[in-house]
């Protein structure tokens, strides 16, 4: 019995040890700001792997779930007679709520395991402390450039999931159930308002992109540099990944919407 | 890949974000890039505004012909006050018309409509409409009706 206890007290020791060792780590990531002549082709470099490689999953979910809800709006809406505001529940939600979840969980999975996966391996084969050894700061040369591309990459990638996803709905909406397109985008222009909306849509997926990034970059650089250890430190980076951007969703949207 | 790839790869990508983003305020949120349209003040005064919002719509024969400004009571004659913004283009409002809150749709949002008088005097800004018509409020119907009044 006195052992549980005292195993239950060291892994809360063990969780509070890591938060504070990723906040530390975050601070040194944000300090070291590498000089724009070295870190900018490294910032490229790693938005083009973590951006630019994330678009064909990003646009392909984007369309279909644009499409989904062209199809499931219509159903539902049809009932009331009102299958002309259509337009207006695809935007709100892709703007609001799907764009930046959807993408953050999509980059989650995408980009988030691969830098957990590169780092920790980099980690294991010791060409992080080969770095240290020839006086290169592997925060700034290698996490550095990662954690802003993500930062970076997110709001775009969500930006252009809600386009995508508008564009899919009426795909459905207007040229497959016949719902008619002055009024489809005369709802949608009505009530949706730039900044309320779209600016508290990106505000989330800036937040999320953080979030992700940060939680990917120091799962690799936290994990035990075996085999195991990086396969789990992959796993812990998108399984946390996905509970903090579910949960931080929840606040964010009673944040910005919740004014009743 | 070539850095010089890489960057011009990244650099569409950095493009196709801002195209998103101006699509999304412009085509999405209906923000019109051209300037606010000049417009005066009008009055009218309401019994009951019901649902009626600041930012709704001012209609005449089904046109938009301006927005509401905003809701005050005024605390003499408990009546609420809404001012609204008409756009300058419509300005021979007759002076006898009279401003209706209707409802557009079963559901849908409230709007005032204004039923065009026969005056031959116009409304000027800072003016007020004489006769109004509240919101229609359907449990007060009701209650008229089965109260037999």
């Amino acid at each position: 019995m006195l052992d549980r206890i005292a195993a239950l007290g060291r892994l809360t020791l063990a969780v509070v040890a890591s938060l504070g060792r990723s906040g530390r780590f975050l601070a040194g990531v944000l300090a070291g700001v590498p000089s724009p002549s070295t870190g900018f082709p490294l910032l490229v470099r790693q938005i083009y792997a973590v951006g630019v490689l994330s678009l064909a999953i990003v646009v392909v979910s984007g369309l279909f779930i644009g499409m989904v809800l062209g199809l499931q709006g219509y159903t539902i809406l049809t009932d009331y007679g009102s299958e002309a505001a259509i337009g207006q529940m695809i935007a709100l939600t892709l703007v609001r709520e799907l764009g930046p979840v959807v993408t953050a969980l999509l980059f989650a999975g995408r980009a988030g395991s691969a830098l957990t996966a590169e780092i920790g391996l980099m980690k294991a084969t010791e060409q992080l402390s080969s770095m240290e050894m020839m006086g290169v700061d592997p925060l700034r040369r290698v996490i550095a450039p990662r954690l802003w591309a993500g930062f970076i990459a997110m709001p775009v990638l969500a930006l252009i999931f809600s386009v995508v996803g508008v564009w899919g709905g009426m795909l459905v909406g207007v040229d497959w159930l016949g719902v008619y397109e002055g009024s489809f985008w005369g709802n949608m222009q009505s009530s949706v308002d730039f900044m309320d909306d779209v600016m508290n849509g990106v505000i989330k997926s800036v937040v999320f992109g953080f979030v992700c990034a940060w939680i990917a970059v120091y799962q690799g650089y936290d994990c035990v540099p075996t085999s195991a250890g990086i396969s789990s430190a992959t796993t812990k980076t998108v399984v946390y990944s996905s509970l903090a951007v579910l949960g931080l969703d929840f606040v964010l949207t009673a944040v910005m919407f919740g004014d009743f | 890949m070539a850095q010089r790839t890489i960057e011009i790869i990244v650099g569409l990508f950095m493009i196709a974000g801002l195209a998103a983003l101006l699509f999304l305020a412009l085509q999405v949120s209906g923000l019109s890039p051209k300037a606010a349209e000049e417009t005066y003040t009008l009055y009218a005064n309401f019994n009951d505004t019901g649902g009626l919002r600041p930012r709704g719509r001012v209609s005449m024969a089904g046109v938009t012909i301006g927005t509401i400004d905003s809701i005050t009571l005024d605390k003499d004659t408990f009546q609420a006050r809404v001012a609204m913004s008409i756009h300058a283009s419509v300005d021979n409002i007759p002076a006898d018309s009279a401003a209706v809150i209707r409802t557009s749709g079963l559901l849908g949002e409230q709007y005032i409509d204004i039923s065009v008088g026969g005056d031959l005097e116009s409304l000027k800004d800072g003016d007020t409409f004489y006769s109004t018509q509240s919101a229609m409020n359907l449990e007060r119907l009701i209650g008229n009706f089965a109260s037999g009044r």
